[in-house]
C-alpha cells in the first residue's frame, strides 16, 4: 500500500441521464483516515457522486481514483468486470435500505463474500464474522436472519458485512436515513468507533449533528454542483453561500 | 352408469395413467430446461440472446398447443425430423411449456429487489456470482407456486397428443369408447384420474413451497 496523499480522488466527475444533468464537474479529494460528509437537499446528486466512487451509477465524464489506481478505468467489458469486481472488495458500501441477504443469517451475510472471493476456510470465516458482529454489538444475534432484526440491528450487520471484506474505504449512503428515530443512534455509534479507528470514511447524510461531530470535512451539494465545501464548523456555523444557508435554515427548521 | 365396465377397464386406465404421468414428468424436466435458458436469454446482456428468448415466448404462447404439436408430428417428417409419438408429444409439449416457464422464471428473477444486486456487486461478486448466489436462492423460493401452476396446466394439456395418438389416459378413454359405447363412464374415469394426478401434485408443490419459505 502506497502513501497516497490523494487516498480517493474524484476529477471532473460528470454524470447525465440524457439530457439532465445530474453531476456538474466534480471534483474532490479525501486523505486517508479522513471522513468527508455529503449533504443537500434529495435530488442535489450527492447519492449519484457516492455512488460513481465504486461505479454503481457510473460517470460519463471525469474519473476516481482510490490509493493510486484509477476505479473507473476504460476496458473491454470482461477485462473491466475482473478490474471493478477488485476494486470493490476494497470499497464498503452501507445502503439506506440494508440489502441484507434475507435468506442468510448474519454470519452468513458477513462470511459470504470473505469466503467466495478470498477463500477463507470455514474457521477462518466464522473467526471473521464474530469478530465484525462483536465489534457492531450483533454477535449475540449472530443466527438470526434480517427478518428476525430490527432496522438497526439490520444497518450494524450490514456494516459489519462491509468491514469483513477488509475495505480501505467505507462509503455510507443515508444509512441511518430509514430508521425509526430511536433506533439511529446504536448506528451512528458504530460509524463513530469506525471514526475513531481512522476508517476513511465517505457518508451521505441528512443528519447535521452527526456529520458536525464525525467529519472532517463537509461538502454541500445542490443541483449538481459543489456549493460550499470546509471543516464542519465553518459549514455549519458561518456558511459563506447563501445556497447553504438557506438549506441549513430549513433542515433545522424541519428537525424541530 | 356401468360400474362393472368401469372394474373391468380400470386396469388398463392405470396403465394408462402412468403414460400420461411418464408423459408429464418428462414435459416437466424440459419444460424447466428450456425456461431457464429461455429466461436467461430473456435477462441477457445481449440484444439479440433478448430478441430470441422474447421470440421463443410470443411464438409458442402465440400458437395453440395442438398445431404445435400437429406440425412436430405430422409436418415434421417433411422436413427431415422423424419422430414416434411419444417423442413428439414429450419435445412438442415441452417447449411450450418451456414458454410459459421462461416467463414465470423470469418474473421471479426481476421481482427481487434491486438492492440485493447491489449489495452482492459492490462487496466484489461477479454477475454471475451474484446472481446464482444471491438472485437465484431467492427467485426459486418465488418460482415454486407459479411453476406449480405452469405444472398444473402442463398436466392436463398431455391430453393433447391423443390426437397424436400416444397411448395416454385420453386416448385410452376414447379406444374403451369405440368398444363399449359408454362415453360418460369412460370418460368419467379418465377424469377422476387426471384429478387424482393433479391434486397430488398439487400437495406436492405446497409442501414445497412451505420448505423452502425463509424463516
Amino acid at each position: 500500500m502506497t502513501d497516497h496523499k490523494e487516498f480517493v480522488q474524484i476529477r471532473h466527475a460528470q454524470k447525465s441521464f440524457g439530457a439532465l444533468e445530474v453531476l456538474k464537474d466534480i471534483s474532490l479529494t479525501v486523505e486517508r483516515g479522513q471522513i468527508v460528509a455529503i449533504i443537500g437537499p434529495s435530488g442535489s446528486g450527492k447519492s449519484t457522486l457516492l455512488r460513481a466512487i465504486n461505479d454503481l451509477d457510473p460517470l460519463t465524464g471525469g474519473e476516481v481514483w482510490l490509493d493510486g489506481v484509477q476505479v473507473n478505468r476504460s476496458l473491454p467489458f470482461r477485462q473491466y468486470e475482473k478490474h471493478i469486481n477488485q476494486m470493490r472488495q476494497d470499497i464498503g458500501m452501507v445502503f439506506q435500505h440494508f440489502n441484507l441477504f434475507p435468506h442468510m443469517t448474519a454470519r452468513e451475510n458477513v462470511t459470504m463474500a470473505p469466503k467466495m472471493l478470498k477463500g477463507l476456510s470455514k474457521d477462518e470465516a466464522d473467526a471473521l464474522a464474530r469478530e465484525q458482529l462483536d465489534k457492531v454489538g450483533m454477535l449475540e444475534r449472530i443466527d438470526y436472519y434480517p427478518s428476525q432484526l430490527s432496522g438497526g440491528q439490520k444497518q450494524r450487520v450490514a456494516i459489519a458485512r462491509a468491514l469483513a471484506m477488509k475495505p480501505k474505504l467505507m462509503l455510507f449512503d443515508e444509512a441511518t436515513s430509514a430508521l425509526d428515530p430511536e433506533l439511529v443512534d446504536e448506528v451512528n455509534q458504530v460509524m463513530k468507533k469506525l471514526a475513531e479507528e481512522h476508517m476513511t470514511m465517505i457518508i451521505v447524510t441528512h443528519e447535521m449533528d452527526f456529520a458536525a461531530s464525525v467529519c472532517d470535512r463537509v461538502l454541500f451539494m445542490d443541483q449538481g454542483v459543489v456549493v460550499e465545501e470546509g471543516p464542519p464548523e465553518v459549514v455549519f456555523k458561518s456558511p459563506e453561500k447563501e445556497r447553504t444557508r438557506a438549506f441549513l435554515r430549513k433542515h433545522l427548521e424541519g428537525a424541530r | 352408469m356401468d360400474f362393472d365396465l368401469i372394474v373391468r377397464v380400470y386396469p388398463f386406465f392405470i396403465d394408462a395413467a402412468g403414460v400420461t404421468i411418464l408423459l408429464s414428468a418428462l414435459t416437466a424436466l424440459l419444460g424447466l430446461a428450456c425456461g431457464a435458458l429461455g429466461a436467461a436469454a430473456r435477462l441477457s446482456r445481449f440484444a439479440l440472446a433478448r430478441f430470441v428468448g422474447a421470440t421463443y415466448v410470443s411464438v409458442f404462447r402465440g400458437t395453440p398447443a395442438l398445431i404445435q404439436l400437429f406440425i412436430l408430428y405430422f409436418g415434421g417428417p417433411q422436413i427431415g425430423i422423424e419422430l414416434d409419438a411419444f417423442e413428439a408429444g414429450v419435445i412438442g409439449l415441452g417447449i411450450n411449456a418451456g414458454a410459459y416457464m421462461t416467463e414465470t422464471i423470469r418474473g421471479a428473477i426481476i421481482s427481487i429487489d434491486k438492492g440485493q444486486k447491489e449489495a452482492a456487486r459492490t462487496l466484489g461478486l461477479s454477475r454471475w456470482q451474484a446472481m446464482y448466489k444471491i438472485i437465484l436462492p431467492q427467485a426459486a423460493r418465488l418460482m415454486v407456486r407459479p411453476l406449480g401452476v405452469n405444472l398444473n396446466m402442463l398436466i392436463k394439456a398431455t391430453a393433447l397428443v391423443a390426437a397424436i395418438s400416444v397411448v395416454e389416459l385420453t386416448y385410452t378413454a376414447q379406444r374403451y369408447i369405440g368398444s363399449t359405447y359408454k362415453p360418460f363412464e369412460m370418460f368419467l374415469l379418465a377424469g377422476i384420474l387426471y384429478m387424482i394426478i393433479i391434486y397430488a401434485t398439487g400437495r406436492a408443490v405446497a409442501w414445497l413451497d412451505r420448505r423452502v419459505q425463509i424463516t
